[in-house]
């Protein structure tokens, strides 16, 4: 799995081909588990593509008005109704987490352990507090009234989708600091340089693994940016 | 000559789990072959209840009079019938069971790149397997909305199932989906990134192809399946209206409002048509190298062939909608998807001529693999020439929910993909178990199987002809709406279709007599040039190859080469060990 320095690669097109009819692999030094989460993130592409496609088509096919999502999402602070002003924040959480999970990306690849598993356990605890103020701000638009199959504020459809895909957002941030919280745990421990095995998996890690977490966890941040949009934007 | 170049490894050896104990051996496995056996057996177990559920219909269809299931257990019957059939037979034995068992033997790699998941993967389809089954035996039992399971009527009271199949039903399927997706990234992965030295894509033979595309189809059209389960179950469960617009039942008004059934259609086809093909292309690659082996003969075209494969997959996912020309859609789009369902017709006919020509002049053996792979020519033919009928908006209008319909995809993506997997168990069986399966009953399963299924089928071109519909529990008075043949043509239909299921049991008997008491297979019996046959234990043991991973050299069609002795040459065989005929200086030279 590991990469063999000495892979005469070419760059552009005329590498593409090259490496595409050459035996071996595909994608020249990807290991297995990078290549797999970029296939799995197309996967899931899809699946969060069909769910912003469904709710475009269920916000134009309701009969009912669309609630005014600056007013709905709006906290008040001080007597003062400031718009999205929770929903700024959880974004600019987020983002920041991408970028240390970037430098974890780096640390690991420096070899610095203590530093990688620090930044790891931030990213995670940055995870969540995302979804602890999701959780808040679900029980936000609980208390008023806002469920899946009413509105108070116009078409139900809006609760239905807003709780559905921010829902399935929200697991997917979980499952991401559920993974963060382990892998933090299995650097600082060392177990990519002393090659302890995995205790389902029998298999011996790598630090390449952070960078594939960390695939996941960019895309997550990604898709985020499209939910933002799309339900509080628009 | 010039030496054959061995190209450099980039590699390392992979580390395999060792199990411990007969459990991890046998059972928790993650040894690619046997997880395949186990997705095997899974799905022909389920797939065995679906050809059940099949008789029970034909002969209500068949002997209305004597009632022998109600009209509701006809339509829970039918429902669980077609999805079981499509997804967890088909889906699951060319992916999870083939794709297992041939990917890793046939690129040249020690076992899946993710052995556990793989592992996992099986074990969660077996319980969305389970989870389905279980609606049987439920309140008010499995759903009975149609395998497309249409809102808003399958979840509406009225419906069979609605109690609680219909929720079973959606789980399963979401269950059913995460499970693949564990074992289609291995597949996907251990194709792109574990192959041996000197196996290029384009050596690989085109089983691996198929199966390769047929998952890359699946992971991107599983997603909308998943989406639009979640979202039924939403409106069941939680009352949302995503697919539910205002409805009266009973006089009253229900809660539901503001939805669009349509959604759900465009949702459940841009899944279901890539469908189509997810179990298309694996058999489409499958019988290539069954023609290619049993007619001594390499494929006719198969850069063609390969390009065809992943024209189609691609095509596959911009025609869904074809399936949708009744639903009130806009009528515009309805032109728009014919042209697109007309246009995967040249690939695929393309395939078909290079099956033809494959066979042309060539040493053609009679085996059973042969001969399922000629009945799945002409089988495919006719289903793929219906479909051009029904891909029409004009003509699939009339057409459209009568029998004719039944029959067309009975044929393409019933019928034909069986036959493939069929003559591949007997061509496989062999390496699969070193025991050959019984050649007599063999022959009688595939004879009546073959035949069988033209005397259900043909006729069902006629009964839709003049307009008997589908899903109907029974025709009713026929003389008023239908000649009288109709009904007899039903009785016929349901004695062969009786008559194919008796042929399926003889099947089962031979694959559990020959795998004890069959006789024991030489290595390598039908000469095959690919990899999977080129191992050193024959059924190959955990770690596939021996010590060393093997080199391939060429690719997995060369048969009948002239100047060489053996009619095929492996594909781990360089130019320079190759015996030359008597008479011959070199290879690739008639005679000199």
């Amino acid at each position: 799995m590991a990469t063999s320095s000495k892979l005469p690669l070419k760059d552009g097109l005329e590498g593409f081909a090259f490496d595409w009819s050459s035996d071996q692999r595909a994608f020249k030094g990807v290991p297995w588990g990078k290549a797999m989460m970029w296939i799995f993130l197309l996967s899931d592409t899809f699946i969060f593509s069909c769910f912003l496609i469904s709710y475009m088509t269920a916000r134009w096919s309701t009969v009912e008005p669309w609630p005014n999502t600056s007013e709905v999402f709006s906290l008040s602070v001080a007597g003062v109704s400031v718009p999205l002003l929770l929903i700024a924040i959880m974004t600019f959480i987020l983002i920041t987490s991408s970028g240390t999970m970037a430098m974890a990306v780096r640390s690991g690849y420096q070899k610095k352990r203590k530093q990688a598993a620090a930044l790891l356990f931030l990213t995670g605890i940055l995870g969540m507090s995302f979804v602890g103020m999701q959780a808040f701000e679900w029980t936000k638009l609980i208390s008023e009234g806002i469920r899946p199959w009413e509105n108070p504020f116009g078409a139900r459809q809006f609760g239905s989708v807003f709780f559905m895909v921010t829902g399935f957002h929200g697991i997917h941030v979980s499952f991401g600091v559920i993974f963060l919280f382990l892998t933090a745990r299995k650097v600082l421990r060392g177990d990519y340089d002393t090659g302890r095995r995995g205790f389902f998996t029998w298999q011996k890690g790598r630090y390449e693994i952070i960078e594939t977490l960390g695939l996941y966890w960019h895309f997550v941040d990604l898709v985020w940016v499209f939910i933002f949009a799309f339900f509080y934007l628009w | 000559m010039s030496e054959s170049i061995v190209p450099e490894s980039e590699l390392e050896e992979v580390e395999l789990y060792h199990a411990k104990s007969w459990w991890t051996e046998k059972v928790f496995t993650q040894d690619a072959k046997l997880i395949a056996v186990q997705y095997g057996l899974t799905a022909f177990a389920i797939g065995f209840v679906a050809l059940v559920l099949s008789w029970f219909m034909r002969i209500q269809i068949a002997f209305p009079e004597l009632s022998i299931i109600s009209e509701g257990t006809y339509y829970q019957f039918i429902t669980m019938h077609g999805m079981i059939m499509v997804v967890y037979l088909l889906t699951a034995l060319f992916l999870g069971a083939f794709g297992n068992y041939l990917i890793p033997l046939m690129v040249g790699a020690r076992d899946m790149v993710f052995p556990y998941l793989n592992m996992v993967s099986y074990w969660t389809y077996l319980v969305a397997v389970l989870v389905l089954f279980v609606s049987f035996f439920t309140p008010g039992g499995p759903t009975g909305a149609g395998w497309t399971l249409y809102p808003p009527q399958a979840i509406l009271g009225g419906t069979p199932g609605q109690e609680s199949g219909i929720i079973l039903m959606l789980v399963s399927l979401c269950i059913f989906i995460v499970g693949f997706t564990m074992g289609g990234l291995n597949y996907v992965i251990t194709i792109l990134q574990a192959r041996t030295r000197g196996m290029t894509l384009m050596r690989m033979p085109l089983t691996v192809w198929g199966i390769f595309t047929a998952t890359v189809l699946a992971l991107f059209a599983f997603p909308a399946l998943f989406v639009s389960a979640v979202m039924m179950l939403f409106d069941k469960l939680l009352m949302t209206s995503f697919f539910m617009p205002a409805l009266v039942e009973f006089g009253e008004n229900l809660t539901y409002g503001g939805g669009s059934p349509i959604l759900f259609q465009h949702l459940f086809w841009f899944f279901g048509h890539p469908e189509v093909y997810i179990v298309a292309l694996p058999a489409f690659g499958i019988v290539s190298d069954l023609i290619s082996v049993h007619a001594r003969k390499n494929i006719f075209g198969f850069r063609m062939m390969v390009w065809a494969i992943v024209g189609i997959g691609a095509l596959s996912f911009i025609v869904w909608a074809h399936h949708m020309y009744v639903s009130g859609m806009n009528p515009y789009f309805g032109f728009f998807f014919a042209t697109t369902t007309l246009i995967i017709a040249v690939p695929t006919a393309l395939k078909v001529y290079n099956w033809v020509l494959t066979l042309w002049k060539g040493n053609i053996h009679l085996t059973i693999p042969m001969l399922f792979c000629l009945a799945f020519i002409v089988t495919f033919l006719n289903g793929g020439l219906t479909g051009l009928f029904l891909g029409n908006v004009v003509v699939d209008v009339p057409l459209s929910d009568t029998y004719f319909v039944v029959a067309h995809f009975h044929m393409v993506m019933g019928i034909a993909p069986v036959l493939v997997i069929l003559g591949a168990i007997y061509h496989w069986f062999p390496l699969i178990t070193g025991r050959m399966l019984h050649d007599g009953m063999g022959r009688f399963h595939f004879w009546v199987t073959f035949i069988g299924s033209y005397l259900i089928y043909f006729p069902m071109h006629y009964l839709g002809f003049i307009g008997v519909p589908r899903r109907y529990y029974e025709m009713g008075q026929t003389e008023a709406l239908y000649t009288s043949s109709a009904a007899d043509l039903n009785v016929f239909i349901t004695l062969a279709a009786l008559a194919v299921g008796f042929a399926q049991l003889v099947f089962v008997f031979n694959v559990f007599w020959s795998a004890k008491k069959g006789i024991v297979a030489e290595k390598n019996p039908w000469k095959a040039a690919s990899l999977e046959w080129q191992t050193p234990d024959q059924p190959p043991v955990h770690g596939n190859f021996g010590k060393e991973l093997p080199v391939i050299y060429r690719w997995a069609y060369d048969y009948s080469v002239p100047g060489a002795e053996d009619d095929f040459i492996p594909q781990d065989v360089p130019n320079e060990k190759v015996k030359l005929a008597k008479g011959h200086s070199q290879l690739g030279v008639e005679s000199t």
